[in-house]
């Protein structure tokens, strides 16, 4: 029995420690963001926030997942704010009544990335659509993200005006990695592969190995990306207060220009592009 | 002289606090396993004031019948009795098995031993332990490790484990097999010593000699059955059965 | 196998550098695995040894079923772990997704059937020596338990390690239950993958080779504590 006792007293005495170190952190003054992969590995939060917590005295933590996993996750109630980049899924996020309202960021642009040796021939090419149909029929290896992110979701509606269902090929010159931005670029450079990149992703990534830019600049790889606060309504636990303030902030002169400002080798990553109001 | 004196008066404490008797009686007692029966109904009656000596050869059943008696195995069939009463935790609380090979903790001498008194409700503890390691030649080494002891060492310190708790049936089987002769003396003079404070003993041996030695009583096993059982000396002078006959004349027996 | 000079060399800058970054995930990680640990030692080693010495019915499917929990994928513990603590979830209101609590748990939950079946094993085998003496003596079966443990610390040492080894190389629970906060919840491991992830192979295999480093210490130090007591106990 005694050792019953010991161990009941043990497991009490963690539950405690537990529960202590919860009411501990949700003391703190802080946000959660769900956001992409695409805004944490391109350094851009880690170059806005501090600004951001200088000024309002709130720390903003970052989950970085795929836009799918991120919307899903906000739909938890897993989060207070959503910054994301897949407008019409954000859209229904927004119309099913799990975010109050969105507004426009920022944007940057998708470019088609592949070996330099460039086995399909597109390098130059403006018409992504194109590009995308030369690899088709050179069956020239495409590694897909295949993880219902943003730029997954963007890179299948290209296809689909290309006419052609890669998923047929899935395997075959087809692969989906089913893997964030960084993985997929990854695999890609050690396949020698074409893929799809946020430009952001690919400035700041450091195994580029034998892949570079061949095909962009057709509007049609233009990324918006969105910021809404997950509703209060839905989810009583989100601070509705702190993240509007970020809100305000990250579409305000101070976070547009903070986003503007920043740059790798030289180079702008972000776009702002907000308008104060509601895109829709 | 005074310590002469001492331990006299220790013996006295010692026989003034004799184990009340615990009779023993064995009904048909049968035990088998899947494919063999090892005891074939045996019937035994032992009183308490005496050391019983079991022999016989090599499987005839003697080490299954000791484990029987302290209930480390359940009979086939068959009824064990001590004091009239089967075999309960209280009854078997006041036995000590001894096993050929020592078990002992991974840990000191005298952890061992405090191991076995903190099993029961004793107050003097450390009178007890002292006792203990003292009886078995064991006080240089109540620090040690009991696994690095040698054999002869591990097994007093398995027999001073046994006795500390002043049990009033003392088993043992083969406590002596393979031993130096310095810790068979020991043994044997502790085994003695346990006697003739009125703890009832049963113990298995090979050894004619240690038989001779300590005997009060032989219970001769074989094959399955108890073929004599009678005081040691007649047993040792005119022993009856052809089995017993062929086994003291050092003959190999199936 | 230049970026594997390369890293070797960023791992001893970083460890060099006294990099307070590094500082703070290494500390994180140690701090929540042993924490972890420290739960699952207290519900894993005795549920292992009376799991070894006592009969009851369904005790042999709970053993297959530790066994089994063994290869629990680290992805299957933290997606269930985040289905718990998710604000939609059962245990929302407690506030525990995204925090080192929650990095605990699922490494809890992650490491304890490795302790109760590795300790199970252990136990069974030494009871096997034991059982007829403490029959005898009529030992209660908690004291037996008690005594069965003691006496297997030097073994129940190494199943702790091969526990704490699961735990602090493990990246897949922490990463969905933890979200990897810069400054909040990020490890060790979760550091290596997001490191993987922008590109930066060098940093992170150095990330790793700290990591290593870090496990091979703890096992050092144990070894020593380990040999310095068996001596003390032997002399």
């Amino acid at each position: 029995m005694s050792l019953f006792k010991r161990l009941a007293a043990g497991v009490v005495a963690i539950g405690l420690t537990v529960g202590a170190s919860a009411a501990a952190f949700a003391a703190d003054k802080f946000i959660v963001v769900q956001s992409t992969t695409s805004t944490q590995n391109s350094g851009l939060l880690d170059y806005i926030l501090p600004k951001f917590q200088k000024k309002s005295g709130i720390e903003v933590r970052v989950v970085a997942v795929g836009t799918g996993q991120a919307l899903k996750n906000a739909a938890n109630g897993d989060g207070d704010v959503l910054l994301v980049h897949a407008k019409p899924a954000e859209e229904k996020f927004v119309a099913d009544g799990f975010g109050v309202k969105r507004f426009d960021v920022m944007y940057n642009d998708f470019v088609i990335v592949g070996p330099k040796n460039d086995p399909a021939g597109i390098k130059g090419m403006t018409d992504v659509t194109a590009a995308l149909k030369k690899i088709a029929d050179s069956k020239a290896i495409f590694a897909s993200r295949g993880d219902d992110s943003g730029t997954h979701k963007k890179e299948r509606a290209l296809w689909k005006q290309t006419g052609i269902d890669p998923t047929a090929a899935s395997g075959d010159w087809y692969r989906e990695t089913g893997s964030g931005m960084g993985a997929t670029l990854n695999a890609a450079a050690g396949m020698g592969a074409y893929t799809m990149s946020d430009r952001a992703t690919w400035l700041a990534f450091k195994n580029k190995d034998a892949l570079e830019i061949l095909t962009q600049g057709d509007d049609r790889l233009f990324n918006q990306y969105g910021v809404m606060l997950v509703n209060p309504e839905k989810h009583p636990n989100v601070k509705a207060e702190a993240g509007q303030e970020f809100i305000d902030w990250l579409i305000g002169a101070e976070g547009q220009k903070a986003i503007a400002s920043y740059k790798v080798d030289g180079e702008q990553l972000f776009f702002p592009n907000a308008k104060g109001s509601a895109s829709n | 002289m005074h310590e002469v004196v001492s331990i006299t008066a220790h013996s006295e404490i010692r026989l003034q606090s004799a184990p009340s008797p615990m009779p023993l009686q064995v009904r048909n007692l049968t035990f088998a396993t899947d494919n063999t029966e090892i005891l074939k109904g045996i019937d035994l009656d032992l009183a308490t004031d005496h050391l019983t000596v079991l022999m016989g050869p090599n499987g005839a059943g003697k080490s299954v019948l000791l484990r029987l008696l302290h209930g480390l195995l359940e009979p086939t069939s068959g009824d064990v009795r001590w004091s009239g009463q089967p075999l309960t935790k209280a009854i078997r609380k006041e036995q000590a098995l001894v096993f050929q090979k020592p078990v002992l903790l991974r840990r000191s001498v005298s952890a061992n031993l405090n191991f076995a008194l903190g099993l029961r409700r004793i107050p003097d503890r450390a009178i007890r332990l002292k006792e203990a390691l003292a009886d078995l030649g064991l006080e240089s080494l109540a620090r040690r490790p009991a696994r690095v002891l040698s054999g002869g060492e591990q097994q007093r310190l398995a027999l001073a484990r046994a006795l500390i708790l002043k049990p009033k049936v003392l088993m043992l089987d083969e406590p002596t097999a393979n031993l130096d002769p310095a810790s068979t003396l020991l043994i044997e003079q502790a085994i003695s010593k346990v006697r003739r404070s009125g703890v009832k003993v049963i113990m298995i041996t090979h050894a004619p000699h240690q038989a001779r030695r300590l005997a009060e009583e032989v219970v001769f096993i074989h094959a399955g059955r108890i073929t004599e059982h009678k005081p040691a000396k007649a047993f040792f002078d005119r022993p009856e059965s052809e089995a017993a006959r062929a086994y003291l004349a050092g003959e190999i027996l199936i | 196998m230049q970026d594997f000079a390369h890293s070797f060399t960023l791992a001893g800058e970083l460890i060099v550098s006294g990099n307070e970054d590094l500082a703070e995930i290494i500390a994180l990680s140690m701090r929540v695995t042993a924490t972890a640990l420290g739960i699952s030692a207290l519900i894993g080693l005795p549920f292992g040894a009376i799991l070894a010495v006592s009969r009851f019915p369904g005790r042999g499917a709970i053993t297959v079923l530790a066994n089994a929990l063994m290869g629990l994928p680290p992805v299957v513990v933290g997606l269930s772990v985040y289905m718990l603590l998710s604000n939609a979830g059962p245990l929302g209101p407690l506030q525990l997704l995204y925090t080192p609590t929650a990095m605990i748990i699922a490494q809890a939950v992650l490491i304890t059937p490795i302790i109760i079946a590795l300790t199970r094993q252990v136990i069974a085998d030494l009871n096997a020596e034991y059982a007829d003496t403490f029959h005898s003596l009529v030992v209660p079966w908690h004291t037996a338990v008690g005594a069965l443990l003691w006496d297997a610390r030097f073994s129940l040492i190494t199943v702790l390690l091969a526990g704490f080894g699961r735990a602090v190389a493990e990246v897949g629970a922490v990463m969905i239950v933890g979200g990897n906060i810069n400054h909040v919840t990020r490890m060790m491991t979760t550091a290596i993958a997001l490191e993987t992830s922008r590109g930066d192979l060098a940093l992170a295999l150095a990330l790793g080779m700290v990591l290593l480093l870090i496990a091979l210490a703890v096992n050092g130090a144990v070894a020593f504590l380990r040999g310095t007591e068996r001596s003390a106990a032997h002399a």
